[in-house]
């Protein structure tokens, strides 16, 4: 599906950006009162009335390369899978998995995890194996022609 | 007030998934990719981001309400029922084929990849749909 491309491995970057997303998960928490789901957010701008916060919060995740692209003069290193329709399905699936398990890295990962939550956790394992195992079998399975 | 903080907090999410890396597809499925390309990087992502909210939100719940709204509204569920496994197995699966989740996918949005494009279409449709299941 998407070429394997090597990444370094960034442990104090990660876990800095790590604290910056536990940052604004607790803010969510401290001044709206609520767990900072993306998806939640995503689909309570549309469906809450208090959706204010939601949208703005949104625009500021797409906000956010642009900011870095204009602190440091480029865009952060991304390598996107160009084959559409197997996006497409990924983006379906992603939509309805999460909406259906009501909850996503950040809703079940993050915030359900911090929160102790045994749901969250069961959710958490659960979409990590799926995950893996997806990432195997398109890499070295019966899927690697894909 | 509410739309401004909300901004803000939106974009520090959004600079924590740059700086952290799991803005990138590439690095998300490599740590997944356990027995190939192995990058562990997003297992302290996740480490950092929950213990800084399992602290964080102790102190928040320390005030009897939050500062901008007029009450707590947090999940209380504790069953663990068909749509949740289902759900998070039909999750994973596509976060596996794209390695995008929909915090790093929004992140993507302003940098135009034709493959973020179509996923954010087909991931909001997605949504949409799940909430009638």
């Amino acid at each position: 599906m998407l070429p394997v491309t090597p990444t370094d491995f960034t442990p104090l970057a990660s876990l800095a950006g790590g604290v910056l997303i536990g940052v604004s998960a607790v803010l969510v928490m401290a001044l709206f009162g609520r767990v900072a789901g993306i998806v939640g957010i995503t689909a309570g701008a549309v469906t809450q009335d208090d959706r204010k916060w939601r949208i703005a919060f949104i625009l500021g995740l797409i906000a956010a390369p642009v900011l870095w692209m204009l602190a440091t003069g480029g865009f952060p290193a991304q390598t996107v899978s160009d084959n559409l329709p197997g996006m497409a399905i990924a983006g379906l699936l992603v939509g309805i998995g999460t909406a259906l398990g009501s909850g996503c890295t950040s809703g079940h990962g993050v915030c359900g995890l911090a929160r102790l939550s045994t749901r969250s956790l069961v959710a958490v394992l659960t979409f990590m194996v799926f995950a893996a195992l997806t990432v195997f079998i398109l890499r070295h399975g019966f899927g690697a022609g894909l | 007030m509410k739309a401004l903080a909300g901004f803000a907090a939106g974009l520090l999410f959004g600079l924590g998934l740059i700086i952290s890396g799991m803005s990138d597809p590439a690095k998300v499925l490599n740590f997944l990719d356990i027995f190939g390309e192995w990058d562990p990087s997003l297992a302290f992502v996740m480490g950092g981001a929950t213990v800084t909210t399992y602290i964080g939100y102790r102190l928040a719940w320390r005030s009897a309400k939050p500062a901008l709204m007029p009450d707590f509204d947090i999940p209380t569920r504790q069953d663990i029922d068909r749509p949740l496994l289902t759900g998070a197995a039909l999750f994973g699966i596509g976060w596996g084929i794209g390695g995008f989740c929909p915090g790093p996918a929004w992140t993507a949005l302003a940098m135009g990849a034709p493959g973020t494009l179509v996923f954010i279409a087909t991931m909001l449709a997605g949504i949409a749909l799940g909430r009638r299941l």
